[in-house]
């Protein structure tokens, strides 16, 4: 499988990108003399230079230290995000697809109901609520409401699994269902749900910027994507660092983890079972 | 076929009202419109807060359960409450919904439509290099956070406003405030307006659904009965087109549902960054002021939008698959 | 449906392949891998040639290239002159005017042969709307849809006409899909596999139909098929088709009778066969996978005549019986691409594979447990015990109620069998999926069966599909409380089992399942796979390690076959992997869904012959359920027809094939094609009327009064028995143990 994601030039620039994403978030801000909070009262609004590589803000904090930390705050959640979304909708998912029934219909109820509410607007309800709470209570609350598309799909594969004869045989030979599903179903489901959770970072990366941009997510004088891009989009013609850096870094992002999710759909096992429910685009439900 | 969509919109409904429900209790328990009043200079004293509050209905002091009661009195005849400044918000909704509406209306309509298009052209050109841009152009939309999309559109219009001296492309407002003229030049003007959040809107929709559409398609173009049609005497083309085509439009139907949630939350960054009074910049500004109803009247139109989405998905494909209909 | 010899004559050739090649997948790296290589073929107006090979043999590829049909990416050469006019190469347009008016094909899936979303009768008229000019209006060209459909057989074709594809059986499907393939009158006909996946006596119908279509508008038809019993039946001459080249031909006589090609020979002699009891012999070995044939004969790693001449280069085909290539050019010669033809004359497919080269895995079956006796060495002269009964067709050998006895049990494996299972009165009913919860058509798979399998007996479950034999198999596998009747294995009601009993039990009853390469976890080593049911029946790890390979061996595999996934092994050598799994805990009785009928025959045989070995080794009973009533005939011991989800005849095999008494069994028996021209020509065959779609049936009276040839033949005071009378099991005649469920048998 490694073998057939070297073999993929779309896998290698992902992830060539992504790890020098991640070595920028890492270590950007050890590598840079200013912190995200320092003022250079010397440099306001000033352009790239040796000095400050990605130029000033309008108070002279340096863009390139308030970039890094605020990738890292993103990263951070989009993989928190991305880990918990996914654990939940397997267990819902095979459980639901498996037992079928009661347990279907109330697990589907429910996962219905924080579908008719978009996410976004549930999240722009709480936000003042989770100014309160800090980052870990918004990166909680993004996987709670990021994990119903992709429970359904996981529903629809387990039940089309649960009808295939090796599930079947299992069954009448007198495998447990808790061993079926563990055994025989989420193995055929670790694919699709490996390359689930690519797509969910880059979603719940960009929710969370999105939530910023509006002022409803991470607070100053913390910073993230989101809020720096709110900051620059003003000014984006006269001072275009302010709003390209940040802007095109969180493209960026976003544009490592679809490549990698692609390629990891591709190399993984292409007899896997494809989900019945929509073939997940890069924007997840979230936003 | 009646039946089925009977049955779809009594799950629909049922959907909404558990929906307005939770809107309800979130949006109160979540926003503080206390601190709305307590925040205003000088600060008005606690006796005068509380009365205002226990007009508006959102007394943080009485249970939740009773506040719903009254709330939802009010709206089963038709009065969603007052908005935290005093204003009507059912008056308030009327002004806005044919904002949005109009924004998603046309956005939707037009992204479906060059999407799936797109995308089965894309599907018949497979490999080419027709295909291939569309992929690339594709993956570039759907890389792009919306809001980002939308900043992007705007710092162009403004771009290009700059480079020709005049103001070519409307890029904030949905109409040019106090402008004169018969109704041909309030349509051009409005039309003037759309455009650009239009487009913002519609080309998530075609990155979106010429995906979708294209891998339709294809599983459509390797069916035995695609087959069977040329076996007949029909050209490629034609096979698909009266043999295909039907078919491969039936699960683009569940992906519109699906997208509809991604489109409405995109519409909330469009309408923010455009400057257009819709449903989604009155949500964002609801929420700074802790303003309840208005609120949970912006997620109830939000739930209809996603839930009408999807009753509209379910007799598209009723009505494009007659196995539906005729088991 | 041959024209006969007489009307034959020096016609001219409707169709010429010369040299047709299909390759795929050429990349900048990686040569083209070619799937068919070089064929030949001649097609004269108003004949039927009769395409056989097995699966892979690159039957449908040749089949779709006629009609410049093959998949993309396939580079199609060769020749191929439809009425002396080149095809291959013509731009799409040119050939979108041809298909269909002057070749067409029949698919070989109905279902999802048609478009699913459209009328059948809208996709009938279209054929006719694209060809004819003037273009017929719509309405005339539904009114000829009709006629045709009603042409073929259809019954009540202008219902049919107006229902969606899902909505008709498979065999009324495929007879529409005739409908549409003869509309415009072609003068070729392309059938790719038009019978398979059809119960026989659907298949029956079908086969009429197209004989009927081809009869009516002079049509030459290509009958692609793996059934050596349809080409039997059906062609004039034959074309066997091997690794991509067709490796002999003649006239259909003289292939399937005289083979003088050794795979001919051993596919012939690999069917199974419902005259006789004759085990059929397997053919060593796998086909080569396209891409790995070398430069010799592409059967020479298989044939145990194989000199090293063999392997040097491609034999020609060439004349059989006058021995020079002159003999190819004769219409009606009989060739064969061999250097070995005057020896392959002198040897029958028993004596020639009979006895397997030794270093193939697939035939070495007794490993480390000792032969049960010594006839079942594979080096032993084919003549167990088991084959006492050859010709048994009319033996009146009498297998009784106590069971053991019966010709084909072997003495030792239980003289007086107790009872392993016994079934009384089982009946099961589900509703349809894709409607709602009460609304929803209730469908009783099973109403009322009863079954009785004593220890080292193999019963079989015969009947159309959707008789209700799988639903029985997989009521009894369940261990469960049934919704009516009783199930007692091993004298235990399981509705009265507790959890750990059930658990126990579990042991004694194991499936294995149709298709092996759908019931073998694709993500688990064989080894975990064989293992599984003893993990599930909590066996110690140490036992279990120590068993795997023992029952790997069991089955003719290697122990270290154990670390291999599913998808590295031949179809054959997965439904072994099925076995060994099932064998594992050591069962009393054995559930065999099916056991391979998803396999080629040449591989078919093999796992008879394994389970045959197996049971006479181990002795556990099987309960098996087939359609194949060809493979029953080797297999079982006692036979119980299904009808309609009731047992309408049981009795010893001998008794019920040799002398059936229900209608329905006889119609059954007669509508099972034999592989020899000679005998299915001469034979009777009795065409049912369409059989009763998926639905609710009838509540009382005899269900399959609808269909009965006797009943409607009868008086009506009698007939209304029928109708109102649900026949009672009674004993049928001399056999005891012999019971049919009629009340007018025949005598």
């Amino acid at each position: 499988m490694l073998g057939r994601l070297a073999r993929h030039p779309g896998a290698l620039c992902g992830l060539a990108l992504l790890l020098a994403l991640v070595a920028l978030a890492v270590l950007g801000p050890y590598a840079c003399r200013w912190s995200f909070t320092d003022v250079d009262y010397t440099a306001l609004r000033q352009p790239p230079d040796a000095r400050h590589w990605m130029g000033t803000n309008r108070i002279g904090q340096d863009v390139f230290a308030q970039v890094a930390h605020g990738l890292r705050k993103s990263l951070l959640i989009g993989a928190v995000v991305a880990a918990v979304a996914t654990g939940l909708a397997a267990a819902v998912g095979a459980s639901a697809g498996y037992f079928g029934g009661w347990t279907d219909r109330s697990l589907m109820f429910v996962a219905d109901l924080l579908l008719v509410l978009p996410g976004f607007l549930v999240l722009v309800v709480l936000a003042p609520r989770l100014r309160q709470w800090g980052w870990l209570a918004l990166a909680g609350l993004l996987a709670l409401l990021g994990w119903m598309v992709t429970a359904r799909a996981v529903r629809g594969m387990t039940r089309s699994l649960k009808e295939r004869q090796f599930v079947v045989a299992a069954r009448l030979m007198g495998v447990g269902p808790v061993r079926i599903i563990w055994r025989h179903i989420l193995p055929h489901l670790a694919s699709f749900l490996i390359t689930d959770a690519t797509v969910t970072v880059a979603g719940a990366v960009v929710s969370e910027a999105g939530l910023s941009y509006f002022g409803f997510g991470v607070q100053p004088p913390d910073v993230s994507l989101g809020t720096l891009i709110a900051d620059g989009s003003d000014v984006a013609l006269v001072y275009p660092w302010m709003f390209f850096f940040p802007a095109g870094l969180l493209t960026a992002f976003v544009l490592a983890v679809s490549l990698l999710g692609n390629a990891l759909r591709d190399a993984l096992d292409p007899t896997t079972v494809r989900p019945a429910g929509p073939p997940r685009g890069a924007v997840s439900g979230l936003a | 076929m009646s039946v089925l969509i009977a049955r779809r919109l009594a799950r629909c409904v049922v959907l909404f009202l558990v929906s307005l429900v939770l809107s309800y209790a979130l949006a109160s328990t979540a926003l503080d419109p206390r601190a709305y009043f307590e925040d205003r200079r000088p600060p008005p004293p606690t006796r005068v807060v509380d009365a205002e509050l226990a007009r508006l209905g959102m007394d943080d002091r009485a249970p939740l359960p009773v506040r719903f009661a009254h709330w939802a009195d009010g709206a089963v005849h038709g009065d969603l409450g007052r908005t935290i400044d005093g204003e009507s918000v059912r008056a308030e909704f009327g002004r806005r919904i044919g904002v949005s509406v109009r924004l998603l209306l046309v956005g939707t309509l037009a992204g479906t439509a060059v999407g799936t298009l797109a995308g089965v052209w894309s599907a018949v050109r497979r490999g080419g290099f027709g295909d291939r841009a569309l992929a690339g152009f594709s993956f570039a939309v759907l890389c792009v956070p919306t809001f980002v999309l939308a900043l992007l559109l705007k710092t162009g219009a403004l771009a290009v406003n700059r480079a020709a001296g005049t103001g070519v492309v409307k890029y904030t407002g949905e109409h040019t405030p106090g402008l004169q003229g018969d109704w041909s030049v309030h349509l051009r003007d409005t039309a003037a307006h759309l455009a650009l959040p239009a487009l913002c809107v519609a080309l998530a929709a075609i990155a979106l659904y010429s995906r979708y559409q294209r891998a339709a398609t294809l599983d459509v173009l390797g069916a035995d009965h695609l087959r069977t049609a040329r076996a007949k005497g029909l050209t490629p083309g034609r096979a698909l087109l009266r043999h295909g085509l039907r078919i491969s439009l039936v699960p683009m139907t569940v992906f519109f549902s699906f997208g509809v949630l991604t489109l409405v939350t995109g519409a909330v960054f469009t309408e923010r960054v455009f400057g257009w009074p819709g449903m989604g910049s009155w949500l964002i500004d609801s929420v700074e002021k802790g303003d309840v109803n208005s609120v949970v009247a912006v997620n109830g139109f939000a739930a209809a939008v996603v839930l009408l989405a999807g009753l509209v998905a379910d007799v598209l494909h009723a009505l494009l698959d007659p196995r539906v209909r005729q088991p | 449906m041959s024209t006969g010899p007489a009307a034959r004559g020096p016609a001219a050739p409707v169709l010429q392949v010369r040299g047709l090649t299909v390759a795929f997948g050429a990349g900048r790296r990686r040569p083209a891998v070619p799937v068919v290589r070089g064929v030949d073929l001649v097609l004269r107006r108003g004949e039927v040639l009769g395409l056989v090979g097995e699966s892979g043999a690159g039957k449908s590829l040749t089949a779709l290239s006629l009609l410049g049909l093959a998949p993309p990416g396939a580079q199609v050469g060769g020749s191929v002159r439809l009425l002396g006019e080149e095809v291959l190469g013509r731009p799409e347009r040119e050939l979108a005017a041809l298909r269909g008016s002057r070749i067409a094909m029949v698919f070989q899936d109905p279902l999802h042969a048609f478009t699913p979303v459209l009328r059948v009768g809208d996709q009938i008229a279209e054929a006719l709307r694209i060809h004819e000019r003037p273009r017929p209006r719509r309405e005339t060209a539904l009114r000829r849809a009709v006629e045709l459909l009603d042409f073929v057989g259809v019954p009540q074709p202008s219902r049919a006409a107006r229902a969606l594809p899902h909505q008709l059986s498979g065999g009324m499907l495929q007879r529409a899909m005739i409908a549409m393939a003869v509309a415009n009158r072609p003068a070729v006909l392309v059938a790719d596999e038009p019978t398979s996946a059809l119960d026989v006596t659907v298949q029956a119908q079908v086969l009429e139909a197209l004989a009927a279509a081809r009869r009516e508008t002079g049509a030459a038809l290509l009958l692609v098929t793996h059934d050596l019993g349809v080409v039997a039946g059906a062609a004039d001459r034959v074309a066997v088709l091997y690794a991509g080249r067709v490796v002999e031909t003649g006239p259909a006589e003289g292939v399937l009778c005289r083979p003088r090609m050794p795979y001919t020979l051993g596919l012939v002699g690999s069917v199974p066969r419902l005259d006789t009891r004759t085990p059929p012999t397997p053919v060593p070995g796998t086909a080569p996978a396209p891409g790995t044939i070398g430069p010799g004969c592409p059967f020479a790693a298989r044939c145990p005549l194989a000199e090293p001449e063999c392997r040097a280069a491609e034999p020609p085909l060439t004349g059989v019986d006058s021995l020079s290539r002159a003999g190819t050019s004769a219409p009606d010669a009989h060739t064969a691409a061999c250097r070995r033809i005057p020896e392959v004359r002198r040897w029958s497919a028993a004596d020639l594979f009979g006895r397997p080269p030794a270093d193939t895995p697939e035939l070495d079956v007794t490993g480390t447990e000792p032969p049960a006796h010594p006839s079942t060495t594979p080096g032993a002269a084919p003549a167990g015990p088991w084959q006492r009964a050859t010709g048994a067709f009319a033996h009146a050998g009498s297998p009784n109620t106590a069971g053991g006895t019966a010709e084909g049990t072997v003495p030792g494996a239980g003289s007086v069998g107790e009872v392993v299972l016994s079934v009384s009165g089982l009946g099961r009913s589900y509703r349809l999926p894709g409607f709602r919860q009460r609304r929803a058509p209730v469908v009783r798979a099973v109403e009322y069966v009863d079954l009785e399998v004593r220890r080292g007996q193999t019963l079989a479950l015969v009947g159309e599909s959707g008789a209700g034999k799988s639903t029985t198999l997989r009521e009894i596998a369940s261990l469960a409380a049934p919704q009516a009747g009783r199930v007692e294995v091993l004298g235990q009601d399981t509705a009265l089992l507790s959890r750990r009993a059930a658990r126990e039990l579990r042991t004694a009853v194991q499936l294995v399942p149709q298709d092996p390469a759908s019931s073998l976890d694709p993500r688990m080593p064989v080894g975990d796979i064989v293992a599984e049911p003893l993990h599930a029946a909590r066996v110690p790890p140490a036992v279990v390690a120590a068993r795997v390979p023992r029952l790997l061996t069991q089955v003719g595999l290697r122990p270290v076959d154990a670390d291999g996934y599913p998808h590295e092994f031949s179809g054959g050598q997965r439904q072994r992997v099925a076995i060994a799994r099932a064998l594992a805990v050591g069962p009393a009785l054995l559930l065999l869904d099916e056991p391979v009928s998803a396999l080629d025959v040449s591989v078919q045989a093999g796992i008879l012959d394994l389970l045959l070995r197996l049971k006479r080794a181990l002795g556990p009973a099987y309960l098996l359920v087939s359609h194949d009533l060809a493979v029953v005939r080797q297999l079982a011991d006692r036979v119980s027809v299904m009808y309609a989800g009731r047992t309408v005849e049981t009795g010893g095999v001998a008794e019920v094939f040799g002398r059936p008494r229900h209608p329905y069994t006889r119609a059954l028996l007669s509508a099972v094609p034999l592989p020899d021209p000679v005998a299915e020509r001469s034979r009777r065959r009795i065409v049912l009327p369409a059989g009763p779609g998926p639905g609710p049936r009838a509540v009382s009276g005899c269900a399959f009064r609808a269909r009965c040839p006797v009943q409607a033949l009868l008086p009506a005071a009698e007939r209304r028995r029928c109708a109102e009378e649900t026949p009672r099991a009674r004993s049928a005649g001399e056999a005891a143990g012999h019971t049919v469920s009629c009340h007018f048998p025949h005598r």
